[in-house]
This record gives C-alpha cells, structure tokens and sequence, in this order.
C-alpha cells in the first residue's frame, strides 16, 4: 500500500493530465503493487519459476529437439531401452527418445489447457457476472443453466463429444473448457452479487449508468483478481484432464502429449516391463505443472482476497 | 406551485411481504414539493420510509400509485427518460467509503457522469471548448477539493472521510444538477467533518442555487442547513412546515418526542417512545402514531374529545401547501378552537 | 479503595509497514464505582485503542507501556488465565454494530447464556435461565423475547442485547465502544437511557467512547476530549460540553447545533482539515494547523495538560477560560468564510492505506 502517492505530484499540478495518463499511470501503480507483494510468497515464487520453465521449453521446443524425432519412422534408438548418455531418459517402444517426446509433448498439453481454460474462464465470468447482474427471470435463467451444467458428469459427456466430433485438440479443448465453466461461474456469480450490493453500484445507477456499463466499469474490474487467480487452477485442472483424456485414446493420435506418453506407456507395457522412464517423467511433468499453477494461483488468491492476506 | 422543481403526488411504494398475503406499503401517500434553490428536510427514524421516498423521487423505486414529476412534467420509466432525469437529479449516498468504487481514481470517480453522460461532447457541440480535465477539476473544487489536480491520482482510500464525501459530491456535481438527494450524508462522517460538508451544501445552494433533499435523522442538522422540515412515520408525512415553525413550535407528538431526545445538556425532559417504528405490513387503524403516542396514552387527546378518533378515524393526507401542518386530531382540535 | 479503573501514562504504538505509529501518547484516566467517564475526539484520535487496551483486547502489532489496572490489578502484565477471569468478571465490553457481534444461528438467550456458565460452572441451566430473563429485563427487553434469533429483533433491541451480554457476569466496569452509533436518535435515546440507569443502580463504573460530545454531556460524568492520541481537556462532562476551554473542544462541541440556538441556523459549526498522521505529527501543539487561534509560539511544544488557574485541565496556551464553543459558532457565522480545504492541509498530509480508527 505504501508505494500508492496521494500527495502533490509536480507533474500533475503544472501539465493537466489527460484520463488515458491517469488510467495508465494508475495500472502501473496497480501493477506494481501486486508484484511487490506477491514475491513476499516463498511458494508463489517457486510456481512462477516452474512455470516460466516448463514455458520456455514450450516455446523452445524446436531448438531442444528436432522434431524429426517424433516421426516413429525415423526412429533410430533402441526399443524401450534405459537412460544413456545419447538419451538421457531412455527410449519408448519405438526406439524415440523420451526426452524429445517430453519436450513436444509439454506444447500440446499445455496449449490445451491454456485453450480450454481460455474457453472456461471467458463462458464462466461472463455468464457468472450476468446470472448475479440481472435478477428476475434472465438471472434465474441463466443460473438454473449453470447448474444444470455442474451436475453433469465430465468424463461420460467428455466421451460422447469426442466421438461425435472427432479426436482432434480443439475438441479436447473444447470438451473441456465447456464442461468446465460452471464452477467459476458460481465463484463469480456470488462475488458480483455482493459487489451488486456495494453503494457505489446504485451510485453509478443513479448517475446513469445502464446495464453494460455497470457489469464492464464496475463489476468486472471488481472481479477480475479472483477470475485471475481462477485461471491458473482452472488450468491445472485443464491439463489434469487433457492428461486423462489422452489416456483414455480420446487424444489427438498424430500429436504426442504427456497423456498420450501415458497412454502408450501403459497400452505397451511399459509398466510390467520395468521401464519406468517411459511412465515416470510424463507423470511427474503432468504433476509439477499442476503443481506450478496451483502454487502461483494460490499465492494470486491470496493476494487478491483480502480476507486471506491476514492469515 | 410554479417554483416547485421536484414533487411528489399521492406517492405509494409497496414492497412484496415475506411474511403473508398483504403487501408491506413502505411509502403510503405523500405529498411533498422540493422548491428550485430550496433545502428540505425528511426526517424520521429508519424504517420509516424515508430512504424509500428518496429513492422513489430519484426513480430508483417505481411507484404503485401516484406521481413523481420534475419542473411539472411527471416522470416517466423508460431507460432514456430515467438516463436524461440523472442529469437533474443527483443521489449523495450515507457512506461515502462505500460509495467509490475502490479501483477507480478520484478522477475517474467523478469523470464517470460525465463519460456516461457524452457530456463532453455535448458541450463541445454547444460551442463551449471545455475538455473532460477541466470539467473533473471544476466539479472537484466545487466540492471544495482544492487544488482540484492534486486529488486526480488518489485512490478512495488514501483520503479521509470528508475528502471521500466531497468526492462523492463532485461525481454528482460533475452532471450540474438542479436537486440533490442526500441520504444522511454525514451521519457516517466524524463530528467535526459534520459541519464543513453541511456548510458546503449551505454554499453550492447559494452559489449554484442547488436544492437539495436532505434525509437525516438528526433534527440539529435539519436546524443547521434546511429551510422546510417534513417528518415522515410509517410511510406518511406527519408534520410539514418551515424549520422555524416545526422545530420552534411542534404540533405533532411524534415531532416532539424526536426533539425532546436531541441530545443537549438544558434539555427538555427526555419523551423516549417505547419500541421502533412498527411493521409497515401492519399499519394500525386510526393515526398511525396512536399506539406509541404519548399525548394519547398522557390523556391530553381523551381531555380534548379526540381520543376515539385517534384510534379509529384514519387521517388525511398532507398537502403539499406551504402552511404548517401537521397531521394530529389533537393538534387538528386544539388549533380550531384556538 | 482501589478504582475500578485506573490509567496511568499509557502509550501505545502500532509496529506497522509503514514505520511506527503512535496512537496513544501518554493518556491517564481512572473511574470509580457508579461514575461514568466519556472519551470524546475524531477517528484516529487513539480513544478506541485506549478502550481495547482495558481487557488487553488491542492488536498484536501493538507496543504498549504504561499501567491499566482493573479494580487494582495491572491487566498489562497479568497471566493470560488470569486476563480470562477479569474479562466478563471484572470488566466487560460493548461494541458497536450489534448485528455482526450476535451469532445468527443461536437463540439470544443462549448467547447470553453462555458467558455465565463459561465463567461459573456451578451455575445450573435453569438459573443461568432466571439469570437470562433478569438481564433481558434489566435492558427493557421481555424476558419472553429470550427465545428470539437475532434477525428477529431490531437494531435498538439487538444493541440492548449487546448491553445484556456484557453484564451477565455482573462486572464491575463497562467499557462502550461508540455503542450507538448506528443508531436512530430514538433509539440512542434508549440505549443511553438503559446505560445510565445502570450506572446509577447497579454501581457500575462505565467508560463510554463516543466522537459525540453532545451524546457524552448527557450522559457522563467526566469527559475527556483526546486529540492526536493525548488528552487535551479534561473535566465534568456537562460543563466541557457547555463551556470547552480548549479550541477543539469547541469545535467538537459546536458541531452538534442546539436545535432553536439562532446562531446554528444556516451555520454548520465544523473544523476545517484532518486529523493529523500519526506517523509524522505537527510539530509543537499537535492541533496547531487546524486552530483558529495558532501563533508562532503553539509551533514551539506540545502544551502539557495543565490548570491554568482554570475550573479543570486544558492543554492549550491560549485556554484562558473563554467558551470556545460560542466563539467556533461566531466563526461560522462569518460572511466570507471560505469552504475549502483547511490551510493545514499542506502541512498534515493526507493519510495513507491506514485504518480508520486506530
């Protein structure tokens, strides 16, 4: 809080500042602020290094491995063997290199969860922030329609929708972000409905100010930390199932990602066989990004819950 | 009646009962008329339907019977006509901490209106060349925030609690309204801010000949800056007059108690009423007030004759005539023998 | 006898982020039994920590020196079981909004209840219940509405219930925070009259927050009027209120109009500026920038609480025995007096991120 400056600014009182200086200037500030204090989280750190890692590999995929060597054909190692020097984490049934599987594989999970989790949290905040704004019959509507959502099973619709429009990652993305919206939508639901109780609501009423523009200047920006904070365990869930999915064979067959690894690991054994480098670093990658996430949502969550930041 | 800028006619509001099949009328027919440059005072205890008036008068409350109408035309709902009357008619709400949106700078705080409104953009189109920035630090040290550009960059709450008020005043008065509406616009305040946000409403009334409803509780405020008094119970006015005449010479029991129980060191002896306001779903026959009043129950209303009549004949409404009056068979009695 | 209360030079400072903030600088204060004692000044002024610090409620951030004793006992440095007995026992609090201290689930009589077998389990439910209905009584409350829940009572009568709760183990020493703050003036009227009668029957000593003089001069004994974490004004209530001596005194005094006094209407009696940031304190008379009355000497020191040949203690150079009050209502009435920001307001900087009332 301390960093905020109310006093006289030399700036401010020689040139009049125009609103677009003031709202930057302010988001700035705003900015700033929250770094400060969420680098004061041991864990929230340790996520966002996590994170930035498994991002960077993302992105630099095709300078740490040739992609030549996902082509089952062009497959030059041994079958199923051990870590070596040549393929530091050992070699799947094909004769790939695991580690090559590893790194193309985190773009694909990881580009699904981000879309699905896009697609989520976009449904969820906006039908969340209309089913609270509107009462009567459009919000009741709206909020009957979310729960009738909740209460569906994921994996059984999951199933059908991918049998009815192919395996494909848009699907899965899709399949995911649709089954999973609804519990945003109740989290932003209940907090635009006390933000609706706020006295600066029916000042901006009284004012003027019509539906759109209450719920954008008003409601949104109230909610959005918590919509933030949301995105990243969404995401984390995101990849949970993108994982099961593909492990189930409802993947996109001609793109490796870590459920997918999984998913041939177990079909060829890999377990009884011994070759635990095959099953354990998909798993363990699966389990650290979650793990980032959570860590670096929950510290967010922190951050933007005031009630949390005592404890 | 042509210097009346703001008035109510016949006014109902009724709110759906949770408890059984009757409707709860939290505003029961009333009269009331806000002249242009004119401080009124409502004053009552909460839940007596002040703050539902107010927010009727505002058009935040559709009525289920009677009229709001603003320099004689009536108001009507539609969005444009409701947007188009938040011009003329501002609302300064009791908190002011709760009032501004926290992420919002003063400066967007009291842009807002202004934004919403295209205001900018109407003036630039009526040949006046005044930019958003000018308009913002216009209103800012109207409200008495001076220099208005030293306020821009804060947030609500780095502010003390009468800057945040003028804040909330200039948002209000960025739309140059004719009326304001205040709803205990200091009861949240400390008691020395008190004076200096009465005192600027005393000014902008003087300077921009504002009129402003004020609703309040406290009688010493109503003493401070109104010119008219109306003290509302359950839903009706009661006793309606100037500041002089309600507060230098009650007529109406109710009036009398509240004055008695204006804290002051030579006071009067203290007429503390037994219970809250009642239920407005259950609204005793006869005058309203006859369960809690004190005149009946001290036998001043049976010496006179009235007694059944307080009980069991239902009282006219008030009009909005600019007389003393208060609605009381005793006080009604007294005066036409006297 | 020992005081029911007694303060001696308490000083209490906030360890916070923003550096050290001291809240209470040097306040003594004592009540006996059957006397009430009102604090006065604006939020900020340090009045709520010198409440909290009576049953050692205050935060944890925060330092403290100095002596609280209740009924002779120092509350500072007494074992934490011992703190425990004296709380309810011996000293009990009010705080003000009564809807958020109530639990919304449990009958009210229960919640009163409660403390008396908490604190003496010898005591059997069914005179735990007598108990309950006399205190309910006690409060004008029907001993039947026992079996009520919160939300189905009223402010005034939930705020009575608070009163309620806090004698149940018949203490000796009430401590009210702002208790009707909230509240309508009928209402108040109510609830002050509840508490005085208490005082007056029961022998209670009541100490009584409040940033309302008026409320304070009916219905206290003593006042103290505290500005920037010091007393600046000490004396019988009705007097201080009728006649303050220290200029924010007056001002306090004179922003609560006599209804019917000529010389309130259409003049808001107020005080220019803030209270000043207790972080960086102006330096001499801390009230120095927002008194009409400053000269180059008040910028020197902070005048200590002194008679200066005067009826009670002022801290003030210039307290000479003129009423103040009337002379902060004259002010008001001046025709040119600007509605601005007060001249100090360059010199007191605007408060930052802090709480309200510390």
């Amino acid at each position: 809080m301390s960093s905020a400056s109310a006093g006289p600014d030399p700036a401010a009182t020689s040139v009049a500042l125009t609103a677009r200086q003031v709202t930057w200037r302010r988001r700035r500030e705003s900015a700033s602020r929250t770094w400060a204090q969420f680098r004061r989280h041991r864990s929230g750190i340790v996520g966002l290094v996590l994170l930035v890692f498994f991002a960077l590999v993302a992105i630099f995929a095709p300078l740490l491995a040739d992609s030549s060597g996902l082509e089952v054909t062009k497959a030059t190692g041994p079958v199923l063997a051990g870590p070596s020097s040549a393929y530091p984490v050992g070699t799947d049934e094909n004769g790939r290199s695991v580690l090559t599987l590893l790194i193309w594989g985190s773009r694909v999970s990881l580009s699904v969860g981000l879309l699905a989790t896009v697609i989520s949290m976009v449904l969820g905040t906006v039908l969340g922030i209309a089913s609270g704004h509107f009462g009567g019959r459009v919000g009741g509507l709206l909020f009957r329609l979310t729960e009738w959502f909740l209460v569906i099973p994921f994996l059984p619709v999951a199933l059908v929708l991918a049998t009815l429009l192919g395996p494909s990652l848009l699907t899965i993305a899709f399949v995911i972000g649709l089954t999973s919206w609804p519990g945003t939508a109740l989290l932003i639901r209940a907090q635009t409905l006390s933000i609706e109780a706020r006295p600066y609501m029916e000042r901006a009423r009284v004012l003027g100010a019509g539906n759109w523009h209450q719920m954008s200047r008003h409601v949104l920006p109230n909610v959005m930390p918590m919509v933030f904070a949301n995105t990243t365990l969404t995401v984390a869930i995101a990849i949970l199932s993108e994982t099961t999915l593909s492990f189930l064979g409802l993947g996109d067959p001609s793109r490796t990602s870590w459920g997918t690894m999984l998913d041939h690991a177990f079909s060829n054994g890999a377990m009884t066989l011994g070759a635990w480098w095959f099953i354990f670093p998909p798993g363990i990658c699966v389990v650290l990004v979650v793990l980032a996430f959570t860590l670096a949502g929950q510290a967010l969550e922190e951050l933007f819950n005031p009630r949390l930041r005592d404890r | 009646m042509s210097g009346e800028l703001l008035s109510a006619r016949s006014l109902e509001v009724t709110f759906a009962s949770r408890h059984g099949p009757t409707n709860a009328k939290g505003v029961d027919g009333v009269d009331l008329d806000v002249g242009a440059g004119e401080i009124v005072a409502l004053v009552g205890e909460s839940g007596c339907g002040k703050t539902t008036l107010a927010r009727t008068l505002l058009g935040l409350e559709r009525p289920s019977a009677g009229q709001v109408s603003y320099a004689q035309s009536p108001l009507r709902y539609s969005t444009r006509a409701l947007r188009d009357y938040r011009r003329h008619v501002q609302l300064i709400l009791q908190d002011p901490t709760g009032a501004l949106n926290p992420r919002q700078s003063v400066y967007e705080s009291v842009a807002e209106g202004l934004r919403i409104h295209k205001l900018v953009e109407r003036y630039h189109r009526e040949g006046t060349a005044l930019t958003e920035v000018d308009l913002v630090a216009r209103a800012l040290s109207r409200a008495g925030l001076r220099p208005p550009e030293r306020f821009f960059l804060s947030f609500p709450h780095e502010l003390s609690g009468g800057q945040r008020q003028r804040v909330v005043i200039a948002g209000a008065l960025a739309l140059e309204p004719d009326v304001l509406i205040a709803d205990e616009p200091v009861s949240s305040l400390d008691a020395s801010i008190r004076g200096e946000i009465l005192a600027l409403l005393l000014k902008l009334r003087d300077d921009l000949g504002l009129s402003v409803l004020v609703v309040t509780h406290d009688l010493g405020l109503a003493w401070n800056i109104a010119d008219r008094i109306a003290v509302m119970y359950l839903g009706r006015i009661v006793e309606v007059g100037t500041t002089e005449e309600v507060l230098g010479h009650p007529r109406h029991p109710y009036t009398r108690a509240l004055l008695s129980v204006v804290p002051e060191i030579e006071q009067i002896d203290p007429i503390v009423l037994s219970g809250e306001t009642p239920d407005p779903s259950r609204i005793p026959p006869g005058c309203r007030f006859h369960p809690r009043c004190p005149a009946l129950q001290g036998g001043e209303a049976t010496a006179v004759g009235v007694a059944g009549r307080c009980t069991g004949e239902d009282l006219p409404v008030i009009e909005a005539v600019r007389e003393h009056q208060a609605a009381c068979w005793l006080s009604m009695a007294v005066s036409s023998v006297g | 006898m020992a005081s029911l209360l007694e303060i001696n030079d308490l000083h209490v400072t906030y360890r916070t982020a923003g550096g050290d903030l001291p809240a209470v600088r040097g306040v003594s204060l004592s009540i006996d039994a059957g006397e009430s004692l009102g604090v006065a000044g604006e939020s900020g002024c340090g009045k709520s920590t010198v409440a909290s610090t009576v049953l050692r409620l205050q935060p944890k951030n925060a330092q403290v020196s100095g002596q609280v004793l209740v009924a002779g006992k120092d509350v500072l440095t007494m074992r934490w079981g011992h703190l425990r007995a004296v709380r309810w026992a011996d000293a009990s609090v009010i705080f003000q909004g009564a809807l958020h201290s109530l639990n919304p689930v449990q009958r009210i009589g229960d919640q009163i209840g409660e403390p008396i077998r908490l604190h003496d389990s010898s005591v059997s439910k069914a005179e735990a219940a007598t108990r309950v209905g006399q205190l309910l009584e006690q409060v004008g409350i029907p001993a039947s509405r026992g079996r009520s829940y919160p939300h189905q009572l009223s402010g005034g009568q939930r705020q009575r219930i608070m009163i309620a709760m806090a004698l149940a183990c018949r203490p000796s020493l009430v401590v009210a925070d702002e208790p009707t703050t909230a509240l309508d003036v009928m209402v108040q009227a109510q609830v002050l009259g509840v508490l005085t009668d208490l005082v007056h029957e029961l022998g209670l000593g009541l100490l009584l927050i409040s940033h309302d003089l008026s409320v304070l001069g009916t219905t206290c004994d003593r006042v103290l009027v505290m500005y920037a974490g010091r007393v600046v004004e000490e004396g019988p209530a009705g007097r201080v209120f009728d006649d303050p001596h220290h200029p924010y005194s007056g001002a306090l005094a004179a922003s609560f109009p006599r209804v019917g006094d000529p010389a309130a209407r259409f003049a808001p009696a107020g005080l220019p500026g803030d209270p000043p940031d207790p972080r960086s304190l102006p330096a001499g008379c801390t009230f120095h920038p927002r008194c009409r009355l400053q000269t180059a000497e008040c910028q020197l020191s902070d005048p200590p609480l002194q008679i200066h040949g005067l009826s009670r203690p002022v801290a003030c150079i210039h307290a000479d025995g003129t009423n103040m009050k009337t002379a902060a209502e004259a002010r008001q009435r001046r025709p040119d007096q600007p509605v601005e920001l007060a001249a100090g307001t360059g010199s007191t900087p605007t408060r930052r991120g802090g709480r309200d009332e510390w």
